[in-house]
């Protein structure tokens, strides 16, 4: 870990200025990703701007009749949030479903859209990766890939983002608040993150000192059928290999309208649009759900460690659809899979 | 016996739980000195070749740097192999040496020692020094080493390959009954809590206090006083705690190497602490490739029994392990052949991990059992029933005692097995296909020679102590206990003390040796204690006690009573008074009775039953009970075994489902050398674990203790996997079963 200097920014637009005038400078929320990263000396800021005594700790509710919440609200606090876990209980479920309770009490909204991927490579600085070091090769590709991606990977990198929580978002299809140097701009979650394509030290679509500082929900919708379903290498404490948040619209015994996001999959939470549609009218049948899976993974690639994620995105999707229609979610304390 | 024994066999909290909960317990890193300097290793990027420059020269300019270490301008050490083999649990081959010169042997490897005023400063200086490298093609994969080997010069301390008896492979093809099966064992790291530390306090006129983390104080006390050819009498080793080791703290590391070459140099005190990544640099279980082959009659009777290991040990050193021994005496067989090789890879050379050896072949052992169960159509637990050996074909000798018969029986009634449905897919609830699987474990009783001492002083306090070490399993609590009961005292009033190289000697601890051997030393101690107490008491004016011999006494209370008539006594305070001492000490010793080691087979058993379920599309796998029931002698703390056995009985299913050390194979690097990436269980990962002890008598020491430190493990990952086979059909032969394996 290097030395660095370390302000606390008192106004949002104190701290953007801070870190766009300074290349070298970045912002610090719970730090529970970047103090690791630090200390491996995998990120080398020269400057923390500590952000957390900023206001942007509300859950507030928006005109549209939705949410939204602030850029520092703890993972914890958003996902207990009495409104999160009656309107929103896929979000709720996701976070509560990825790392530890200690984990999730630091961690703030906006850290984790900008948590860095977890390929082992990208870790360790003796070992040649383009996103942390571009053209020094990417060694997983014929390393040890067991946790990369399998969907739009690149030449270049085949890392995934490993949030759990903005898979959620992605299926119920958020946005993002941005401020920065040159003014606020709101994002599509779609639009946020990013595929690795030839400039994978790029995980999104932020310009240098544009700060998250908040995230918006949509009004409520599929509060009844829907589920997230994470598997991994243990029951508790370990990123997704495979994860799906699936939310469901019915009418009757048919879908009206499906949303299917994929974690651990992608550089990106991975929405498919075609496969979403191929459920609208369709019964909640596992053919269905094969079919609609099948578009999903369409060109999907593994590097040998990964192939089975192939297979297991699969399965995963199909369970999860028959949770999301059976109105079963998924219940993230007990760990059999219903 | 004239005592009551009231504290062993009962239980007793653990005498230094208040110290640890509370944070005042010191571990090696913990301990100050004035003008304490800090260190940090340069690890290597190349896993082999050359170090061919090395650029220190931002690391010396960076803040608060005192200097750094090297190859290139090292303290000087003796170049042959024999000083370094001055450790007790050293390997046949050539010891591995920091800074010995510029050759790499392993990815990680220690390159430069950075000293500095401030542990960060050492540590950020640390990554400023450059190296350039002429790197070779490494091979950490044990499966394409060159060639294999049977080890031609055999480590010491552990038994050597049985040779074959009978005609195992003319039998094999005879029988009707026919299993073979390939088996790997992957690359496992110990990790315990507490990284590898040393803190050397430099106490001037070429004396050191060193506080290093380690399973025997004497040994890299006797290590570093060779290697760097210091006086005994001025190095003195404490090591009071441990954090946890499992046996990677039975050899010096490096970390002690560095961090007293360092003090030498720059005359001053120095710790060094390394990282969690470069606990990885150092020991760990081998990787294994093993093949079991079972020939049987058509009613299961094994008639042929071959067991072949290939494991993987470094370049330099032969690191060995009995993996296939277990398989020529836990069964009856007369045709037996085992095979054990060595497999050079480029890494750290491997060392004793858990019930080493035994955890690797009694995983194969155990899980090929299973498919002769099958493939005879007979309950796997009446197969091992019909099995059964009542003694040790290998040596040709009766065991001490072996209670696992009842260990299978109590431990089949805890379970329910009866309940199980024998064929595979047959249980399901739900989504989740139900698997029912057992195993046996084995782990062989050992004693070690120990001394111990024990003082009482006029306050009628009493301390006891030895050179051993307490890893966590409770040895500090086991000898209190048996002090209190020698002298008849309350547990309170005494206090036992380990890890300091100023008590008597001890080896290293492991081999769950300890509890038998410092226990029954400490024992000796405490009997000689009481002798010259009554002499002493028998020599005062007017004693009431001055005509009885020990055998006409009670100790109690803080006094030597005439058992016939307990008003006549003398208190320990006045005994002391009256010959004029503020302390009495006595020394005691255990010997290994060589005699009934050389008749009787020791060993540990256990018999492990788990029920797992599985989920039929997606192979999540969940365990939902396990049940250890073991045999092992003499249990002398409920409460510390019962926690011995729950925490291998969890590294066991760790070993199953989750712990692999992931090498690149191209770099020869650990890629998940942390706690995040490699996988030990969570909680949620463990389930209810029942563990219940069968009564078993043995005499192989005063004691009739066979030690619990390891046998919690051995079986276990075979029982899981033996679980999951009968839920889903699925035969899983490479560790760990994760759910790719599973689809
Ligand atoms: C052992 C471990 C296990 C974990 N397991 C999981 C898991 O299973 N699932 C899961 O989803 N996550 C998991 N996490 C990741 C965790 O969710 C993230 O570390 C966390 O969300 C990051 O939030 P933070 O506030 O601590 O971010 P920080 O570490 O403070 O920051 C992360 C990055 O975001 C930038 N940043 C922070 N806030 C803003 C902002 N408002 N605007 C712009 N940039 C910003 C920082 O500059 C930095 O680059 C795990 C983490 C650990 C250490
Ligand atoms: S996958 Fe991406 S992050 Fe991983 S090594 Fe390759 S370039 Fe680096």
């Amino acid at each position: 870990m290097m030395n660095f200097s370390y302000t606390r920014a008192e106004t949002v637009a104190e701290a953007i200025a801070a870190v766009a005038g300074d290349p070298a400078a970045r912002f610090i929320a719970g730090g529970t990703n970047l103090v690791d990263l630090m200390k491996y000396d995998v990120m080398k800021p020269e400057r923390l701007v500590d952000i957390t005594r900023l206001p942007l700790r509300e859950i507030e509710a928006t005109d549209a009749g939705g949410l939204r919440i602030g850029a520092l609200v703890p993972n914890s606090d958003l996902a207990y949030d009495a409104r999160v876990q009656r309107d929103y209980p896929l979000l709720a479920s996701a976070i509560l479903a990825g790392a530890s309770a200690q984990l999730r009490n630091a961690a703030t909204t906006g850290g984790n859209l900008l948590q860095r991927t977890r390929c082992y490579y990208f870790y360790d600085v003796a070992t040649p990766c383009n996103k942390r070091e571009p053209g020094s090769g990417c060694a997983a590709k014929t390393g040890v890939n067991r946790v990369n991606a399998i969907l739009g990977t690149s030449e270049a990198c085949i890392a995934t983002h490993p949030s759990d929580m903005c898979v959620a978002l992605a299926a119920l299809e958020a946005t993002v608040h941005v401020e920065g140097p040159n003014g606020p701009r709101v994002l599509p979650f779609a639009e946020f993150h990013r595929l690795p394509g030839d400039a994978p030290q790029h995980d999104n679509t932020l310009a240098h000192g544009e700060m998250v500082v908040a995230v918006e929900l949509p009004a409520p919708r599929f509060g009844r059928n829907h589920t997230y379903l994470k598997l991994r290498d243990r029951l508790s404490y370990a990123f997704a290999l495979v994860s799906v948040a699936a939310a469901l619209e019915m009418d009757g015994e048919g879908i009206a309208e499906a949303r299917i996001a994929l974690g651990g999959v992608a550089h990106k939470p991975w929405r498919v649009p075609d496969g979403e549609a191929v459920l609208k009218g369709k019964p909640a049948t596992p053919d269905s759900f094969g079919a609609a899976a099948d578009v999903i993974l369409a060109g999907a690639k593994g590097y040998g460690g990964n192939d089975f994620k192939i297979e297991l995105a699969r399965r995963a999707i199909v369970r999860a659809l028959a949770q999301a229609a059976a109105g079963e979610p998924q219940v993230q304390s007990d760990k059999t899979v219903n | 016996m004239s005592n009551i024994h009231p504290y062993v066999g009962r239980a007793t909290s653990r005498v230094d739980g208040p110290l640890k909960v509370s944070g005042l317990a010191q571990y090696a890193a913990e301990f100050g000195a004035p003008d304490l300097a800090y260190a940090a290793a340069v690890p290597s990027a190349i896993a082999k070749g050359r170090v061919t420059s090395l650029d220190v020269s931002a690391a010396r300019a960076a803040p608060g740097v005192i200097d750094v270490l090297s190859h290139e301008n090292k303290l000087a050490f003796p170049e042959d192999d024999e000083p370094f083999k001055n450790d007790m649990v050293a390997v046949p081959g050539s010891p591995f040496r920091p800074f010995r010169d510029d050759q790499v042997h392993y990815s990680g490897q220690a390159i430069a020692l950075v000293v500095a005023d401030t542990h960060e400063n050492a540590r950020h200086a640390a990554t400023l020094v450059r190296a350039t490298y002429a790197a070779e093609t490494p091979n950490v994969d044990v499966a394409s080493a060159a060639n294999h080997y049977e080890p031609p010069e055999p480590r010491d301390g552990i038994p050597p390959t049985p040779e074959p008896r009978g005609d195992a492979a003319g039998a094999f093809a005879a029988a009707p009954v026919q299993v073979t099966a390939d088996y790997r064992v992957v690359a496992e790291h110990h990790n315990p809590m507490e990284l590898q530390a040393t803190t050397v306090v430099w106490e001037g006129d070429g004396r050191l206090l060193i506080h290093n983390k380690t399973q025997g104080v004497v040994n890299p006390k006797n290590y570093i006083c060779s290697v760097f050819g210091l006086d005994e009498d001025k190095v003195r080793l404490v090591s009071p705690f441990v954090g946890g080791a499992f046996g990677m703290a039975l050899r010096p590391h490096y970390d002690v190497f560095l961090a007293v070459m360092a003090s030498l140099k720059l005359q001053r005190s120095i710790r060094l602490v390394l990282t969690r990544g470069q606990m990885f640099t150092m020991g760990w279980r081998p990787d294994c490739l093993q093949t079991v082959s079972f020939g049987a009659d058509a009613g299961g009777r094994l008639t042929s029994i071959q067991h072949h290991a290939i494991q993987a040990t470094s370049r330099y050193e032969d690191y060995q392990e009995p993996i296939v021994n277990w398989s020529g005496f836990l069964y009856d067989c007369d045709n037996v052949a085992l095979k054990y090789e060595l497999g050079k890879v480029d890494t750290p050379t491997p060392s004793d991990m858990r019930a080493p050896g035994a955890t690797t072949g009694v995983f194969a052992l155990e899980c090929a059992m299973d498919e002769l169960a099958y493939a005879a159509k007979v309950d796997p637990v009446e197969l091992r029933l019909m099995n059964y050996s009542d003694r040790d074909k290998n040596d040709d000798k009766p065991f001490s005692s072996k209670e696992l018969r009842e260990a299978y029986r109590l431990g089949a009634e805890r379970f329910g097995w009866s309940k199980r449905s024998p064929e595979p897919r047959s249980m399901r609830e739900g989504r989740e296909l139900i698997g029912y699987g057992m195993a046996t474990g084995c782990w062989e009783a050992m004693t070690m020679p120990h001394k111990a001492r024990a003082t009482l002083t006029a306050d009628g306090k009493l301390e006891v102590g030895c050179a051993t070490a307490d890893i966590g399993t409770g040895t500090y609590t086991i000898l209190a206990q048996i002090a209190a009961d020698a002298l008849g005292l309350d547990i309170a009033e005494v206090t036992s003390r380990v890890g300091d190289t100023s008590l008597p000697m001890a080896p290293v601890e492991g081999g769950s040796w300890a509890a038998a051997s410092a226990g029954s030393a400490v024992k000796s101690a405490c009997e000689t204690l009481k002798d010259e107490l009554l002499k002493r008491a028998r020599g005062i004016d007017g004693s009431p006690l001055a005509n009885a011999g020990l055998d006409h006494v009670v100790f109690g209370n803080g006094r030597i009573a005439l058992a016939s008539d307990p008003a006549k006594a003398v208190s320990f305070a006045d005994v002391l008074k009256g010959a004029g001492l503020d302390k009495l000490e006595a020394d005691g010793g255990f010997e290994p009775d060589k005699d009934f080691a050389q008749t009787y087979a020791g060993y540990t058993h256990a018999a492990c039953f788990v029920e797992v379920r599985v989920d039929e599309d997606l192979g999540v796998v969940r365990l939902a009970r396990v049940v250890s029931a073991v045999a092992a002698g003499k249990i002398l703390n409920p409460l510390t075994a019962r926690s011995q056995i729950l925490g291998g009985v969890v590294m066991g299913c760790g070993m199953a489902l989750h712990e692999e050390t992931l090498w690149d194979k191209t770099l020869g690097r650990v890629m998940n050398a942390n706690l995040g990436e490699y996988h030990v269980p969570a909680h949620a990962d463990i389930p209810d674990i029942d563990v219940v002890f069968v009564d078993e008598e043995d005499g192989s020491n005063p004691l009739g203790v066979k030690g619990l430190g390891e046998i919690g493990i051995v079986g276990t990952a075979a029982a899981v996997a033996n679980a999951i086979f009968h839920a889903t059909g699925k035969r899983v032969r490479e560790l760990p079963i994760t759910i790719d394996k599973l689809l």
